[in-house]
């Protein structure tokens, strides 16, 4: 090969490497995003059934039911205009309570989402931002929901 | 009085950073060698008045001086002294000091060592770190006092957050920054570089070390990070791909990328361009990395504040650093010219497939990191990208990249004369394959397919990384410490990638409800919950559980795992029990009252997972033996490149 043939064949490698990459990133990127839904969204049948998704709101006050003795629980989600009933079992985070933000993960069967994955981070004042987002558009009626604050 | 002081410490530090940046750019472009005078003083200065400043803090905090916003916000009269010096980088303000202080630090040692580099370039060098500094230290002024009073004062602190009081989330942060902002100071050299418009092999020499340690910084940064999320927050594992981590782990990438491509330069006058750019590129994911973690756009643990001015500002600092910095490359990069060719199969090329799969392992990061973001910020759906993504693309880069570490290695400058190590490469794959699939099929027990290849892989990079230091000691030849250093780090990535196989392979864990006297069977061990009882500690009260660890019917551990209420921010807080052996974590965490006298526990065993961290800190200790190499430490060798050169023959 003469050294324009040769740096042509490197640059159509580069060029189709980057490709299969950029093809291959995208493939896993469809595949593994998460998307959220609030309570709302759930409620109006937006939200995918038996597909993987992230959802969140508030825990409804007085809403939680334990099973004693196991690790069942069961409680409300709510926007404040609408509720989704959510099961899981597990362990709960530290900061999991009733009347606080919480993220899920999991999948919507007949109507109630069943969690694999309870989110609920470490520091009180902390709010998802979907939630906070997702409540700002929604102000709940009796208590100002936190402001977004990390640790 | 005391924090006005530092306040004022502050300020006067943010004016000498300018004379520094001042006198340092524009000193060596009129070739004045009064204003060039100016750069070491300041410098000095400067670190003498960043540390008055970060006295003044941590004497308010010590003394209780919860009149200062920031202690009252991060302290408390029942926390013990070890934690109220730490509770300085507890929040927001004081970690910005911090950073500004280990600046000052990195910048003092630069004007020291530099005595022997020529005037006008270790000017511009200095100069372009107080540019730097100025930023961070007008971004600290202006919109993140850690000074600030409160009045009146209150009677007592609000506390640190319990999940920082913690050791090794005591020196955490530091580790983390010394590796962030070590990374300022290739950035200056490759600024100066291309200032000058003259990159050379001797100027590679005078980069690499720098470079180099601050790798290692980061290296032990971002595993101490690792260990602690693993036994403090009770998350269990070691890497979550939580967006912080990232923020850590792209600048790592990078700049290991950088550190090899820099040994390229070094010998072989090669990849010039390539060189700056990813030492541009490694500070920008730094500094990426601070935005992300201290603008509060994520939310994570580490997101402290989430104020919009200092986001802004700090967003507007990143466009002038990176679009300054990549405006300077595109410039003057045309002006170096890498002279030398090579075949595909000599070293430099096996370096470059090295920085070409580096780079897209960060890429991916990359993506997966922003693009909930910039999903936000165009207004789309909300999107979250998590462990999937990573899980499923992270190997795609990094196999192949373990692979050709284990050939690679055996190249030789310029000439692909592989077939002079094929012996090598053959035994060493061979002795792989046999330890390899021994260890997964006898000890361990057939698991995923991916996890023969991840543990032969691993060991075939540590037989290989051994070939030449052995070769040298039987041929009685010179060891010098690069070789030692490149050795000791090659052995800890092959130390993780077998300890990572293994762990991700052959982790048991499970959630359970247990009341005490029962016991949870577990493969051929058992955990026996004893019983649980109440303590009290310094600031907080809670529960402690016993749990004994049975193997094959005999104890081997007990283990106490701890719920703590935190008294002043009344968190409660998860502290594992975990007994750690040589080939496995045993792990029980304990979380509520479930009525009928049972609680719910969640039990591990994570064969190896200690070696994940170990394997950071040999990482991190190659890298100290291979910048302390006696061709950095000799003055002779700065001046005369050509000796230097044949008494570090083939070190890379």
């Amino acid at each position: 090969m003469t050294p324009r043939q040769k740096r042509l064949s490197l640059v159509v490698g580069i060029v189709l490497g980057v490709g299969v990459a950029a093809w291959l990133t995208m493939q896993a990127f469809q595949k593994n995003v998460m998307f959220f839904f609030d309570p709302s969204q759930i409620v109006a049948g937006e939200a995918p059934q038996g597909k993987r998704f992230r959802m969140g709101g508030m825990v409804e006050k007085g809403s939680v039911v334990k099973t004693a003795g196991t690790l069942d629980i069961q409680f409300l989600v709510t926007d404040f205009k609408h509720t989704v009933p959510v099961k899981y079992s597990g362990i709960l985070p530290d900061l999991f309570r009733e009347g606080q933000g919480v993220v899920a993960h999991g999948r919507l069967q007949n109507g109630t989402f069943v969690a694999d994955e309870i989110l609920a981070k470490h520091d009180e004042k902390y709010m998802p931002p979907e939630v906070a987002k997702s409540l700002k558009d929604n102000p709940p009626p009796p208590e100002p929901a936190p402001a977004p604050a990390g640790t | 009085m005391i924090p006005e002081l530092g306040h004022f410490a502050l300020i006067l530090a943010l004016v000498l950073s300018g004379a520094q940046a001042f006198f340092g750019i524009f000193g060596a472009a009129r070739n004045d060698v009064r204003w060039q005078a100016v750069v070491r003083p300041a410098v000095a200065g400067q670190f003498v008045l960043v540390s008055t400043a970060i006295g003044a803090l941590v004497y308010a905090f010590v003394s209780f001086d919860f009149s200062v916003l920031y202690v009252a916000s991060n302290s408390n009269s029942a926390l013990p002294t070890f934690y109220r010096v730490a509770a300085l980088w507890g929040a927001h303000e004081g970690s910005l000091l911090l950073w500004a202080w280990i600046l000052a630090a990195w910048t003092l040692s630069v004007a020291i060592a530099s005595r022997n580099l020529p005037a006008t370039f270790a000017s511009r060098v200095m100069g372009v770190l107080g540019l730097i500094s100025f930023g961070f230290l007008l971004f600290t002024v202006a919109t993140s006092n850690p000074f600030e009073r409160i009045l009146p004062a209150p009677a007592d602190g609000r506390d640190l957050n319990p999940v920082l009081q913690d050791p090794a989330l005591a020196i955490h942060p530091p580790m983390l920054y010394f590796g962030y902002v070590g990374f300022a100071v290739a950035f200056a050299f490759a600024c100066a570089a291309m200032l000058e418009g003259k990159l050379d092999q001797t100027w590679a020499r005078w980069t690499r070390p720098w470079t180099t340690i601050a790798w290692a910084f980061l290296s032990v940064g971002i595993a101490l990070g690792s260990w602690w999320a693993y036994y403090e927050l009770g998350w269990g594992g070691y890497w979550f791909w939580d967006p912080v981590e990232n923020a850590s782990f792209m600048p790592w990438l990078v700049g290991t990328a950088l550190i090899h491509s820099l040994a390229a330069t070094e010998k072989r006058g090669v990849f010039k361009s390539w060189t700056l750019l990813l030492a541009i590129l490694a500070f920008s994911l730094s500094l990426l990395g601070t935005f992300l973690v201290r603008s509060g756009v994520l939310t994570s643990v580490h997101s402290f504040a989430a104020d919009p001015t200092r986001g802004l500002f700090i967003l507007a600092f990143l466009v002038i650093v990176v679009g300054g910095a990549l405006a300077l490359y595109a410039w003057r990069a045309p002006l170096l010219k890498s002279p030398a060719g090579f075949e595909p199969t000599a070293r430099e090329a096996f370096l470059l497939y090295n920085n070409i799969l580096l780079v897209g392992a960060a890429a991916l990061v990359f993506v997966g990191t922003l693009a909930p973001l910039i999903a936000d910020a165009t207004g789309m759906a909300p999107i979250s990208v998590g462990a999937p993504y990573y899980d499923l693309m992270f190997p795609l880069p990094m196999l192949p990249l373990f692979v050709l570490v284990s050939i690679g290695i055996h190249a030789s400058w310029k000439r692909g004369q592989l077939g002079n190590a094929r012996r090598r490469i053959f035994t060493g794959l061979a002795i792989a394959l046999l330890l390899g699939l021994s260890m997964v099929y006898l000890a361990y027990g057939p698991a995923k397919w991916l996890t023969p290849f991840g543990v032969v892989i691993g060991i075939w990079i540590i037989v290989s990384s051994l070939f030449d230091p052995i070769d040298r000691l039987r041929r009685r030849l010179s060891l010098p410490r690069a070789i030692i250093g490149m050795t000791v780090a090659h052995i800890g990535l092959g130390v993780c990638v077998l300890a990572i196989s293994t762990v991700e392979s052959y982790t048991m864990e499970r959630d359970a409800a247990i009341a005490p006297g029962e016991t949870l069977a577990f493969g051929r061990y058992a955990y026996r919950f004893e019983s649980i009882g109440e303590i009290e500690g310094p600031n907080y009260d809670g529960l402690r559980a016993e749990v004994t660890v049975l193997r094959d019917g005999s104890p081997v551990a007990v283990l106490h795992p701890e719920r703590r209420n935190y008294w002043v921010q009344r968190s409660t807080l998860t502290e594992a029990g975990i007994a750690s052996r040589w080939n496995t974590d045993m792990f029980v965490a304990v979380r509520e009252h479930l009525g009928g006298g049972r609680w719910s526990v969640r039990v591990q065993m994570r064969p190896l997972i200690d070696w994940v961290w170990l394997a950071a800190g040999l990482m991190a200790l190659g890298g100290v033996l291979a910048a302390t190499d006696r061709r950095y430490r000799s003055r002779d060798a700065v001046k005369d490149p050509v000796a230097a050169q044949g008494s570090a023959a083939e070190a890379s």
